[in-house]
């Protein structure tokens, strides 16, 4: 055995000083090279011109290699999110809510003291994508939004993907901005799946028609629409921020239902203390206060100043909290 | 020479005289005092020079707990050392990360992978997050390295259901993702059966066979033996020995011990061939070997009437030189 082992050094020795490995065919077909061509030996020369040629080619389409690679990278994240059973469920009992919402309002009908926004319902089907967004846009939108940001880094570093994905290597402020764009198209599609499903349900059980505003006027079906897609989209950058309030706090821990659960009690602290009437002061400058401000939009002109306000506030939000996300993940030591 | 740092010793990086000569250069990894202490004041790396010579299996060996895993997370700028520094191909870490990791195949303390995609989805999934992975060849990239660890035929099945070593071979394939100039492999026989230690101990001969410099953590030295040209030896988060296996082997070299009840005769006929380092007991005969062949020392021995009852060479393995080294067995929990 011990002469098997002394062959076995002595033959790999030659082998490595005699053939060095070949940088040149491993990075002319992974791309920018770059970096190699100008900082490999002169002893492999014969490579290193393989590679400079590379990196050559390689250079004047560095940038947009890059993206690719980022896109690439977002169309797996995304892949991930909108395969993983959980937030399929999330998304088909978001879809189920503007259903059971309708249905309600059909069997029940509605008396005096229902809101003027339900009793529209009856009269255009249109409304109960309003209605369903403002009745999920505080719990339910939130909650979703919630698991998946708050599971993005967490639940890598608690699988061990994490160490993986790193050393793949991903890049951490790369990764950290994917997981950002992940959680913001989740959250659109959050939305979107409630509004469509509002959309269908409202055509398929109510008159659809020209649509009443909230401030009386009425437009027409079309003007509704784009109204609509006005509301989802502000909706969705209002989960937006939520979801990089979730970020930051799923870099802090590997424990991920910690981080889920930390974002959605979050979401619950603030709405309290935005129902204390003592505390009015703080009230603009929480998140939830304005997660349902998008009523603006359906008044005629369009309240812009309140939603603008309102997406001044999530953009506030999405920055800092961004911030601490990017402060904390970039240098942390990775253990899990 | 065998270079052993003592208790105490605290000089740079010991030379190394071996069969490369071993400059920066020709590292694919060296670290220079590399020091990790986590928070808490645990010490888990203790100033630490490190080189692997490129082209080379280096075996880096210690028991549990000795600071491998932190070596290797330091290594791959997963964590980031207190002090000191470490390069590796030729990037200093983690600074260099995006341009030396793609180059590198690693597999970092255990498999982990997500449960409910299949094998082949994992691995796309690992391939997208490395930003110079060329996408076009993916599929086939992923397929090739699932065949070369054996999972070809399990690539549908969700990780899931696959079993320990099936997993610890999807997580050596994902190293092999791309064309690799280092592969750091953190324990990767863990729990294989004898079948799969012995099919990857071969892989890793293949790999090292085109000129890939394997750097490989394990704590059964027997493992080592058998697949590493150099190795490292950590102890306590420190580098007790550091080289080839051949400059470890040497100074222990292999014993002949003659059973007899004539020890004294024995004694002479052993001195007379020239043997090294004659003991005498009271009914047995110690020599060093040499280069002489076990056969002939029998022969003339016999020839010349000494009454052998018992004749062997003992060969040192390397676990008694290095229970010598980190004064405890190697498949101790440390």
């Amino acid at each position: 055995m011990s002469t098997v082992e002394t062959e076995n050094s002595t033959s790999s020795a030659p082998t490595a000083a005699d053939t060095p490995p070949e940088p040149g065919t491993g990075t002319a077909t992974r791309g920018a090279a770059i970096g190699d061509a100008s900082v490999a030996g002169g002893a492999r020369s014969g490579a290193v011109a393989r590679a400079a040629g590379a990196g050559h080619r390689d250079r004047s389409d560095a940038s947009p290699g890059a993206a690719r690679a980022v896109l690439r990278l977002v169309g797996s994240e995304l892949g991930l999110t909108f395969r993983r059973p959980r937030n399929i469920a999330m998304l088909i009992l978001l879809a189920c809510v503007p259903v059971v919402i309708g249905v309600a309002l059909k069997a029940f009908g509605s008396d005096e003291e229902t809101p003027a926004i339900v009793t529209q319902v009856a009269g255009n089907g249109l409304m109960l994508t309003f209605l369903s967004l403002s009745m999920l846009v505080q719990l339910l939108l939130p909650l979703a939004v919630g698991v998946v940001a708050g599971d993005s880094i967490a639940g890598e570093a608690n699988a061990g993907t994490l160490r993986y994905l790193l050393t793949a290597p991903a890049g951490r402020t790369r990764l950290l901005a994917v997981k950002a764009v992940n959680i913001g198209v989740f959250g659109l599609a959050a939305c979107a799946v409630v509004a469509v499903s509002g959309l269908i349900t409202g055509l398929v059980m109510f008159p659809v028609g020209p649509v009443t505003l909230l401030s009386g006027t009425t437009v027409p079906i079309m003007d509704g629409v784009l109204r609509v897609l006005i509301v989802t989209g502000y909706s969705a950058v209002g989960m937006a921020a939520l979801g990089l309030v979730g970020l930051a706090v799923s870099t802090l821990t590997e424990v991920p239902i910690g981080a889920v659960a930390a974002t959605v009690v979050t979401v619950v602290f603030s709405q309290v203390i935005g129902a204390i009437p003592q505390l009015g002061p703080v009230r603009p400058y929480l998140l939830t206060t304005w997660w349902s401000s998008f009523d603006g939009a359906l008044r005629d002109p369009i309240a812009t100043d309140v939603m603008g306000q309102g997406l001044l506030v999530f953009a506030a939000y999405a920055l800092v909290f961004g911030a601490i996300a990017w402060g904390r993940f970039s240098g942390r030591d990775i253990t899990s | 020479m065998t270079t052993i740092t003592g208790e105490g010793a605290h000089e740079a990086a010991p030379p190394r005289v071996t069969h490369t000569e071993a400059s920066p250069g020709d590292c694919s990894i060296v670290a220079r005092g590399l020091t990790k202490r986590f928070r808490g004041g645990q010490v888990a790396v203790d100033d630490l020079h490190l080189s692997v010579p490129r082209g080379s299996v280096f075996g880096f060996l210690g028991p549990n707990g000795s600071g491998k895993t932190t070596t290797i997370r330091m290594l791959l700028g997963l964590i980031s050392p207190t002090s000191g520094a470490c390069e590796v191909l030729g990037r200093p870490m983690p600074g260099g990360l995006a341009s030396a990791l793609p180059k590198v195949g690693a597999v970092v303390e255990g498999p982990a992978f997500y449960p409910y995609l299949s094998g082949q989805a994992n691995l796309l999934r690992y391939d997208a997050a490395d930003p110079k992975a060329d996408p076009r060849t993916a599929r086939q990239r992923v397929g090739a390295a699932l065949d070369r660890v054996g999972l070809g035929a399990a690539a549908g099945k969700r990780y899931r259901a696959y079993s320990l070593g099936m997993r610890q071979r999807l997580a050596i394939a994902g190293a092999l993702l791309g064309p690799r100039e280092l592969l750091v492999l953190d324990e990767p026989t863990n729990g294989l059966d004898p079948q799969g230690t012995r099919e990857v101990r071969s892989l890793i001969k293949e790999i090292a066979s085109d000129g890939t410099t394997v750097f490989v953590s394990s704590h059964l030295l027997a493992e080592v033996e058998q697949m590493c040209t150099d190795i490292g030896v950590m102890r306590t988060g420190r580098l007790v020995a550091q080289g080839t296996i051949a400059e470890l082997r040497a100074g222990h070299e292999p014993r002949v011990r003659v059973e007899t009840p004539h020890p004294a005769q024995a004694a002479s006929v052993l001195n007379r061939l020239g043997l090294a380092r004659v003991r005498t007991g009271e009914d047995d005969v110690e020599a060093e070997l040499g280069g002489h062949a076990p056969e002939v020392v029998c022969a003339e021995l016999v020839g010349d009437g000494v009454a052998v009852r018992g004749f062997t060479v003992v060969r040192p393995s390397l676990e008694e030189l290095f229970v010598g080294l980190t004064g405890e067995g190697f498949d101790v929990d440390g």
